[in-house]
Parts: C-alpha cells; sequence; structure tokens
C-alpha cells in the first residue's frame, strides 16, 4: 500500500522530451497569436470565454429587468427574451465554463503541475484554440441572421427547435448545431491532448496518486467530455437531418401552426436522451475541474495537506462514472416510461455519496489546519458553502417524486444556478486571483478582491436562494411574463425586482474584477515565484511567468504527493513536491520555532 | 473572521428564512399529499446536513485561523471517519430515496376505477376529450387534424360518443381518481396545476399519463410547464373542481364527436336576412364606419365572427363598464336567437367583398413596429392573414382605428378579461409586450402596411354571394 506520503522510487515516463527539443517561436505571430504553448493556448482560451461570457452576462441582467420591472422595456419581446434564456444558458455551460476549465486552466495548469515541457500535441492543441474561436464567432453571429438566435431553450428540444412558434427557426437555430459541431471538434483535439499529456508526458516520480487534485479533476472531466460530446454531435447531426432534409429522427407526425408536416416517426424523447447523455456528464465536466481547483486552493491557503487524498481520487472517477448512468433524472416528467424513474433516481442519489464526501474532505482539510483569509480561501470557503446548498437542493430534484411538483419551476433554475453556476465561477474566480501571480509575475489587488468576492458571494445568494422559494411556489421558469396567474401572490413580483437589483450589483462588481486584473497586470506588486509557497510544480518554475518549455534545463523530478503541507519535523511548512528528501530542512531540536508565517500578509 | 459571520448568518437565514418568508407549496388540492411529504422529509434532512456541515465549517474557519506560533496537523487520512461519515451519508440518502420511491410506485399506478380524461396541447391552447358513455377513447392522431377535426379523430366507432371539450376549460368531479392522458398536437407541452402537485410532458407522437384525485371543490388555473414557444407564458386554462352532480350536468350539455360532426354548416343566405341589423352600423357590404365606433367586417373569418358573436351574446365580451362601443353591440348579439343563427350570419359576412381601408392614424412608425409584431405574427400570421389553428383572427384589412382601441382595450383589461373568454385573456398577456402607447400606434401603423387582399371585381358584382 502506497502511503500518499511515501517518497517512491522515482520511474522514467514514456513521452517525455528535453527543452532543446522544442522548436521556440521567434516572431511575433508565434509567440502571441498562432502559438503552440499551452500557456498562450490556455490565455487565448480565457480571454475568449471571458469575452463571451460577459455576452450571456448581459443577456441574464436583460432577462432580469424584464423580470423584475415587467412591461417597462420595449426592447424585450418574448422572442428576445426566450433567445436571451437560451443563448445565456449555452454560453454559459458550453462555451464560457467548459472551454475556461478545460481550455483555459486544463492548458495552462496540465503540463506545469505534470511537470511537462507542453502538451503532447501542441499543434492539435493551437488548432483546437481556433476551432474554438470559429466555434464562438458563429454563435455570434446567429444573433444577426433574420429571425435572429435561437430562443429554444438551451436544452434545444426538438420539435420546437426546428419548429414555427420558436424564435430562431430560421437561421439561429442551424447556426447554433453548426457552432456547436465546431465547439466539439476543437474540444476533441484538445481533449485527446489533455488526456494524452496526463498519461504520458508526466514527469519522472509524478505517479498518477501523486497527481494534485486540480490534475484530477481537469483529466476525469476531460475523459467524460471525450465521450459525453460525442452523444450531442450524434444529436446535432440528426436535427440537422430532420431540418434540412427532411428525415424524421425526432420529428413526429405533427402540425406546424396548423399545418401538417411532412415529418412521420420521429421520437422526440430519443433526443431528450441523446442530449441528456451528454447534459448531465456536462455538469461534471464543470464540476470536477472546480472540485479538483478548489482542493489545491484549499491545501495551500490552509496549509494543510488534503483530507483523504485517495479518498478524494476514488470520489472523482466514482462520480464521473455514475454521472453517464443518471441521466434521464432531467427526464422524469418527459413522458418517458415513468418505470425508467425507480432506476435513475436510485443512481442519482448514490451519487450524492461521493459528493457528499469530497465536502466532508474540504472542510476537514481546514480543520486542524492554519488558515490564511487569502481572497482565494474566501471564494474557496464561499465556494463550499455554495456548492452545499446547492447539492443539497439536488437531492430535491433526484429524488423522482419530489422532481414533479418542482421540476419546470424555478426551484430547478435556483438549484443548477448555485451547484453549477454560482460554485464553479466562485472557484474560477479564486483560481484566478491564485494563479494569477504564476501567469503574469504580479500579485492581485487584495481590496479589490475582497469587494470582489464579498459583493459576488452575497449577491449571487440573494439572486438565487430565494428562487428556491418560487419553486415551491409553482412559479414556473422560462415566462416572460407572469401576468394573473391565479396561484403566484403579488409577492413574488416584489422578490423577483429584489433579485433583479440584486444581479444588476453582481454584474457591475464585475468590473471591479477587470479593472484588478488590468491594473495589477502594469502595477501590481511583483509575486516573486511562489508567493503562496505551494508545493505543487508550477510554482518551482525557474522563471515566473514560466517560459516555453517551461522548466529549465532540467524537468523536475517529483519526491512527493502535492501536499506536503506542515509535515512534522520539516522545518518550513511545505516542501515542493520536487525537492529531494535528502534536502528537507529538519527543525532544529533546539529552536521552539515550529511555526513558519511567511505568507504575505 | 467575516467569512466565518457570514455562512453562520446565511446559514441561519436561510433556514429561517424558510420558516418566516410567505412563499411555499400553494394548497394542496389533490391526494398527492404524499408527496408534499416527501419534500417534508427532505427539507428536515437537508436542512439538518446544511446546518452542520456549514456551521462547523464556520467553527473550522475561526478556530483554525491563522496564528504564527502555530503549524497545521499533519493528517492525510482518517480511516475510521471516512468510514463513519460515507456510512452516515448512505443511510441518510437511504431514508430519502425510500419514501421517494415508495410514492412513485403509487404516482406510476392510476387505480383501477380512475375515470379517464384526455388532455390535448397545442401552441398554445388545451383541449380535453371524454371517452363517453362507452368508458373508450376512439382513436385519434394527428395526421387526421383539420379545421373540421381539431381531435384528430379517425373514422372509429368508439369515438362517436367521445366528448369533446374545445374551450381550455374543464370540469372534473371532486374525490374521483382520475387518469389524465397527454398527447400533444405539435410541440412539447406539460400540463400543471400547482395544486394538485402531479404534472407530465406532452410529447407528439406519444401519449403519456398521470393520475390524481382532486379532493377540494374550487377552481384551478393550469399553467404549460414545458417550453412551447413564443406564447408559453400565455398557455393558460382552468380546471373546476365541482361535485359528482354538477359534473355530471355539465358532462351532459358538452357535445360529443358525432353531435359535432352533425352541426350544419352556416347558411349565408339564411343569414343575409340577418344581417339587415348589423348593416345599420357595420354597413350594408361589412364596410364599417368609423362616425358609428362600428368596424369593417368584410374580411374576416367565419370561425372568429361566430365566437366574437358567441361571447357578445353570452357576455363575456362588451359587459365591462368601460367597454363603451362593446356593450353597444351586445344587445344586438342577443338577438340572434342560437348557435344556427349565429354560424348563418358568419357565413354572409364571410361572403362580403373585402375592400382596402384607409389608414386614420398618422402618428404610428411603421418601422418600429414591424419588431412588436414580430410577437403578433406568431398567431396572427407573418401577413397578419389570421391562422385557425392558433386562434389567431386576420388583422390584415381592419381599419386602424379599431385595432387601436381593441389592443388598449386589452393591454388594460377592458376587452378579455371575462373568465370565458380564453383567447381574449391571452391576448391580455400578449398585449403587455406593447409597452406604452406609441408602441401600439406603431404596432398598428405596421398591421396597416400588411398586403389587404385585391378586391374580386366579380365578387362585388353579385354581391359577393356565392350560389
Amino acid at each position: 500500500m502506497a502511503e500518499p506520503g511515501h517518497h517512491g522510487v522515482p520511474h522514467a515516463q514514456a513521452g517525455e522530451f528535453d527543452n532543446a527539443e522544442l522548436v521556440h517561436p521567434k516572431t511575433f505571430l508565434g509567440k502571441y497569436v498562432w502559438s503552440q504553448d499551452a500557456k498562450v493556448i490556455a490565455i487565448q482560451y480565457g480571454i475568449t470565454a471571458i469575452a463571451i461570457g460577459l455576452v450571456a452576462l448581459v443577456l441574464s441582467i436583460l432577462m432580469r429587468l424584464q423580470l423584475g420591472f415587467p412591461n417597462t422595456f420595449a426592447l424585450i419581446d418574448p422572442s428576445s427574451y426566450l433567445q436571451y434564456v437560451t443563448m445565456h444558458g449555452m454560453i454559459m455551460v458550453v462555451y464560457l465554463l467548459t472551454a475556461l476549465f478545460l481550455g483555459a486552466f486544463g492548458n495552462y495548469l496540465i503540463p506545469l503541475m505534470c511537470g511537462a515541457r507542453d502538451m503532447a500535441f501542441p499543434y492539435l492543441n493551437m488548432l483546437s484554440y481556433w476551432f474554438y474561436l470559429a466555434a464562438v464567432l458563429i454563435l455570434l453571429a446567429s444573433f444577426f441572421v433574420p429571425g435572429g438566435a435561437t430562443g429554444a431553450g438551451w436544452t434545444l428540444y426538438p420539435p420546437q427547435a426546428i419548429s414555427p412558434g420558436t424564435p430562431g427557426v430560421d437561421g439561429g437555430i442551424l447556426l447554433m448545431l453548426a457552432s456547436l459541431g465546431v465547439f466539439i471538434a476543437g474540444f476533441t483535439m484538445g481533449g485527446l491532448n489533455y488526456v494524452v499529456t496526463v498519461l504520458q508526458a508526466r514527469t519522472r516520480g509524478m505517479t498518477l496518486m501523486r497527481l494534485p487534485l486540480t490534475i484530477w479533476g481537469i483529466f476525469m472531466a476531460t475523459v467524460m467530455a471525450l465521450l459525453a460530446f460525442p452523444a450531442l454531435l450524434v444529436a446535432i447531426l440528426m436535427m440537422l437531418c430532420d431540418m434540412l432534409l427532411g428525415t424524421s429522427f425526432f420529428m413526429p407526425e405533427m402540425l406546424n401552426l396548423g399545418e401538417q408536416s411532412t415529418h412521420a416517426g420521429g421520437s422526440p424523447l430519443l433526443y431528450q436522451h441523446l442530449f441528456w447523455f451528454f447534459g448531465h456528464p456536462e455538469v461534471y465536466i464543470v464540476a470536477l475541474p472546480a472540485f479538483g481547483i478548489v482542493s489545491d486552493i484549499l491545501a495551500t491557503h490552509a496549509r494543510k495537506n488534503i483530507f483523504g487524498y485517495r479518498m478524494m481520487v476514488w470520489a472523482i472517477i466514482i462520480i464521473g462514472v455514475l454521472s453517464f448512468v443518471v441521466w434521464a433524472h432531467h427526464m422524469f416528467i418527459s413522458g418517458m416510461n415513468p418505470y425508467f424513474g425507480f432506476l435513475f433516481a436510485t443512481t442519482t442519489l448514490i451519487i450524492a455519496v461521493p459528493t457528499a464526501i469530497k465536502v466532508y474532505n474540504w472542510v476537514l482539510t481546514l480543520w486542524r489546519g492554519n488558515i490564511h483569509m487569502t481572497v482565494p480561501m474566501l471564494f474557496a470557503i464561499g465556494f463550499i458553502f455554495t456548492f452545499v446548498n446547492g447539492g443539497l437542493s439536488g437531492l430535491f430534484l433526484g429524488n423522482v417524486t419530489v422532481d414533479v411538483p418542482l421540476a419546470d419551476t424555478y426551484f430547478v433554475v435556483g438549484h443548477f444556478h448555485m451547484v453549477m453556476a454560482v460554485a464553479p465561477v466562485l472557484v474560477v474566480f479564486g483560481a484566478m486571483y491564485h494563479w494569477y501571480p504564476k501567469i503574469t509575475g504580479r500579485m492581485l489587488d487584495d481590496t479589490l478582491g475582497k469587494i470582489h468576492f464579498w459583493v459576488t458571494f452575497l449577491g449571487t445568494y440573494a439572486i438565487f436562494y430565494p428562487m428556491h422559494f418560487m419553486g415551491f411556489a409553482g412559479v414556473p421558469r422560462r415566462y416572460y411574463g407572469y401576468g394573473e396567474t391565479a396561484y403566484i401572490p403579488d409577492s413574488i413580483q416584489t422578490l423577483n425586482a429584489f433579485m433583479s437589483v440584486a444581479a444588476i450589483i453582481v454584474a457591475l462588481v464585475q468590473l471591479v474584477f477587470f479593472y484588478n486584473l488590468i491594473r495589477s497586470y502594469f502595477r501590481g506588486r511583483e509575486a516573486g515565484p511562489n508567493p503562496w509557497q505551494a508545493t505543487t510544480l508550477e510554482w518551482q518554475t525557474e522563471h515566473t511567468p514560466p517560459r516555453h518549455g517551461n522548466f529549465g534545463a532540467e524537468l523536475p523530478v517529483v519526491y512527493r504527493w502535492a501536499y506536503d503541507y506542515g509535515v512534522p519535523g520539516a522545518k518550513h511548512d511545505f516542501i515542493p513536491q520536487n525537492m529531494p528528501p535528502d534536502e528537507v530542512e529538519k527543525v532544529d531540536p533546539m529552536s521552539q520555532e515550529t511555526a513558519q508565517g511567511r505568507l504575505p500578509s | 473572521m467575516a467569512i466565518a459571520v457570514a455562512v453562520i448568518v446565511l446559514a441561519v437565514g436561510s433556514v429561517l428564512f424558510f420558516f418566516l418568508s410567505p412563499w411555499y407549496l400553494t394548497p394542496l388540492a389533490s391526494n398527492w399529499g404524499t408527496i408534499d411529504d416527501t419534500i417534508t422529509i427532505t427539507l428536515w434532512v437537508t436542512g439538518a446536513v446544511f446546518l452542520a456541515v456549514n456551521l462547523f465549517l464556520a467553527y473550522v474557519v475561526v478556530r483554525y485561523r491563522f496564528n504564527k506560533r502555530r503549524r497545521s496537523q499533519y493528517d492525510p487520512e482518517n480511516k475510521s471517519l471516512e468510514l463513519w461519515l460515507t456510512g452516515l451519508t448512505t443511510l441518510g440518502i437511504a431514508g430519502l430515496l425510500a419514501p421517494g420511491l415508495l410514492v412513485w410506485g403509487a404516482f406510476v399506478s392510476p387505480p383501477e376505477e380512475a375515470h379517464q380524461v384526455e388532455v390535448v396541447g397545442q401552441q398554445w391552447h388545451w383541449s380535453f376529450r371524454f371517452p363517453g358513455e362507452d368508458g373508450r377513447f376512439g382513436a385519434a392522431h394527428n395526421r387526421f387534424i383539420g379545421e373540421r377535426n381539431p381531435f384528430g379523430m379517425v373514422d372509429d366507432p368508439a369515438g362517436q360518443d367521445d366528448i369533446l371539450i374545445t374551450s381550455p376549460h374543464l370540469v372534473l368531479p371532486v374525490d374521483r381518481p382520475v387518469k389524465m392522458v397527454l398527447r400533444s398536437k405539435d410541440v412539447l407541452h406539460n400540463v400543471k396545476v400547482a395544486n394538485f402537485r402531479a404534472k407530465m410532458d406532452m410529447v407528439p407522437g406519444q401519449t403519456s399519463y398521470f393520475w390524481f384525485t382532486p379532493t377540494v371543490v374550487g377552481e384551478y388555473e393550469i399553467v404549460c410547464a414545458q417550453l412551447c414557444g413564443i406564447a408559453h407564458f400565455a398557455m393558460r386554462g382552468r380546471i373546476e373542481v365541482v361535485d359528482q352532480e354538477v359534473f355530471d350536468a355539465w358532462l351532459g350539455e358538452q357535445p360529443t364527436y358525432a353531435d359535432l360532426a352533425q352541426l350544419a354548416p352556416g347558411d349565408p343566405e339564411a343569414g343575409a336576412e340577418r344581417y339587415a341589423t348589423c348593416a345599420a352600423c357595420h354597413g350594408a357590404e361589412g364596410q364599417g364606419n368609423q362616425a358609428l365606433n362600428a368596424p369593417k367586417l368584410a374580411g374576416l373569418d367565419a370561425w372568429y365572427l361566430e365566437r366574437q358573436l358567441g361571447l357578445f351574446r353570452s357576455g363575456a365580451r362588451g359587459s365591462h363598464e368601460d367597454d363603451t362601443y362593446g356593450q353597444q353591440m351586445r344587445p344586438f348579439a342577443t338577438m340572434l336567437p342560437d348557435r344556427q343563427a349565429i354560424a348563418d350570419v358568419s357565413a354572409y359576412i364571410e361572403t362580403l367583398p373585402d375592400q382596402p381601408t384607409e389608414a386614420s392614424l398618422a402618428d404610428g412608425d411603421p418601422e418600429r413596429g414591424a419588431r412588436r409584431y414580430r410577437t403578433c405574427a406568431n398567431c396572427h400570421g407573418q401577413q397578419g392573414e389570421g391562422i385557425r389553428a392558433t386562434n389567431g383572427p386576420r388583422l390584415a384589412g381592419l381599419p386602424d382605428w379599431y385595432l387601436e382601441r381593441q389592443l388598449q382595450n386589452f393591454r388594460h383589461g377592458v376587452r378579455g378579461r371575462h373568465r370565458d373568454d380564453p383567447y381574449g385573456n391571452q391576448m391580455i398577456e400578449m398585449a403587455q409586450v406593447l409597452v406604452d402607447d406609441r408602441a401600439v400606434r406603431d404596432v398598428v401603423a405596421y398591421i396597416t402596411t400588411l398586403p389587404q387582399p385585391r378586391v374580386d371585381m366579380a365578387a362585388v358584382n353579385t354581391g359577393g354571394v356565392e350560389e
């Protein structure tokens, strides 16, 4: 049995290559545009994802304006409202979160944390980004075609997605499907890269059970995405055929606003199965990297080894596997054979066990730690709180009976925003504050960071927590307006206005974050190579920011797991992964000084 | 420290919010109290875990805050603690799942004695079918749906006595289990009554079902819970739960498929006589007269005229105190003795020659109106030609002063609020899209630019009546 902290025998890894073998780019274009350096590609991914994410943020504010102050804005009619709903959801889930966690953090951190010079296939990696950019541009273009973007809901359920009566059936849906296809092609290039790099290009001594949890999370999420996205690809290809070639994969005999359609025999439920076979794993494709990253933030800033590392790894793997057999919990009341409900409710609730274990272990990582209340730590704690809330509300929706009254209400909207929007985004922010010093060589401003944290954390809770109660009250989602619905009390409107104001404040405070990002790039405090005194390899690079090739003349050799914080007998409260056992300074037995307080305050 | 306080305040505050907030489940009106019970169980279990985890988190954050003199404890694993936590969690999960599955077992098994109602969803309207005396639904299929056969009934003996409810108003007997058989004519829908708890999607190409027993006499609103396009939010209906006798009486009044098939179509010739009264205000050729506030009728479809005359006659339109001109119309409509008379006069009006109307309002901007109109187009047609399937009448060719007045009436609830005017209810919802008077004038200005039918000279010469 291998103790995680055990100083194992280093062994060579296939796929390792020398700095000398890398061809360093010489031109500006080669360095920053057509770059094959994973770190540059990561930043390209990051900037593009955040840019398109801002579009989705604006769309959410437009929705909130309509919901909070109905019939005030002539610009927002039912068509545009549904278009905002659809594009906001799809952008946030796929084009922002997936791209950010895997494309941006994956690219930046996998080679560095594994101790590799670069990704296994740098050229393919570059192509992956350009495909992603093309997908984003196609998606944006759909706002400008006649009829505008699709308003079918982010799930794009047929028949409505391609039938009259839904906005964007002329061109919008076509561009949405095309964009997803391009995205999936690009993602596959990147994803294969991440998997191969993790499996083949780890440095000497970096066994799988010594990988930081960030890498485990990203790795497992990528494996899942590679298995899940093809289901979506098949679904959109079939939908394109139904739309353009007159096939009937998903389209039954039906009417189009009174006219008999030419379709016959298709099954709308088939699409839903394919979509959620992708869609549910997609939740964890977003969540697992967040799980991994938050584990590393917690350990580093609490100066404490991660609690139950092996359990954490297995929980990630089990969640990954189980998430492929729970998809139909999105379809409990879809009209599928209701007996499926027994199976899918059971698998869904089982998945709560490894997820709960992860939460316990995060809290137990803080337990008996020495917690530095840095900005990344604030975001990590904010994440735990939000995720506990969102995870627990999942127990309502996953338990088939309870789902019946709550499905398609604001309870669902509240739940998934807590669990897969706010929680992962808090991790994204925490991660940016955590790794920005490595990426730029400068620290982000602490005060601005705290303002950003507090308003975002409290504000998002004010937006999404009350939604659960609207759900209890039966308020349906995807409604342009509620008019005079007999069973909905007027006070819901007041609540909606309150949530809208909170949403606007949260959106505005993101400007503080962007200001911080830009200002600190030029005027932030010098960070030095390892400002958080972290153990993982990215902090041990020769240069900060790391140059092409990541490490100096020699690749680091790994002697220990990623969580040697507070090791008894060691002089410092952390031991980098690449520090040989005989170089670890021991405590002077005569000295009383055992604690280290070296973090910048 | 601040974060610990925040976590405590938020955790405790969230629980208090639950107890203090006015927003919770709507009053239960069905047998599905067991669903509410599973919700309550889930609330207690998750609430306890929520408090325990977060309060412990807050404690840890305070207790183990940074201290220069201390070092964190090196403690990679703790097998027994991990096992305990896993075991307890598993128990808790099982405790949630078991009642959930038990209730689901009941949910998927309608009782033998349940009577059946078919709910038919379409963009953006509900209709219902009872199986009639034989207790069996006649075969029906989307392929057979047409203007005269909105339910898509197949020629099937079992279908002759099926009772068809075309308005989105359903009546159900109290304390009798009912199995709702669901189908859709077009896209996905979901029939939801919050007070009944149960709901299910309706999927074209197949049927689905759920069952419940209404337990409280009263009136409940149906909403659509599955995104079905632009007017999803305005797809409303009503279920009235009544005593068995009241239900029987109501059901007895509803037409069967056979009744409807035998209904004589409107006779334009008989209608011509009746129209003489109308001509005084609306003009001999239905051209309308603005001075008398009488709108143009020529060019409107008979089905729409029938519906409006019916509404005027029953008082569902023209009875609002602020609807002066509607009130004027009412006595004339009540002069029509029966359904046949309404059908006749409507059929006659449909034959009147449609003359183009002149614009009388000058201050609307048709370009801005075009953008507003895209909402309207879904039911009334891109060219304002009217779509019967969506119950949207023709708009092109109607006088602009009339359109403006009616849109304002809808916006202010002067028209369309009556409980027996479901399409009017829907128009009230939709008219909210027009946020101010300018928006109304803009969209009206756009509608006046829509192509009006060419005048059929032959029809004019023969008085428009086809022999």
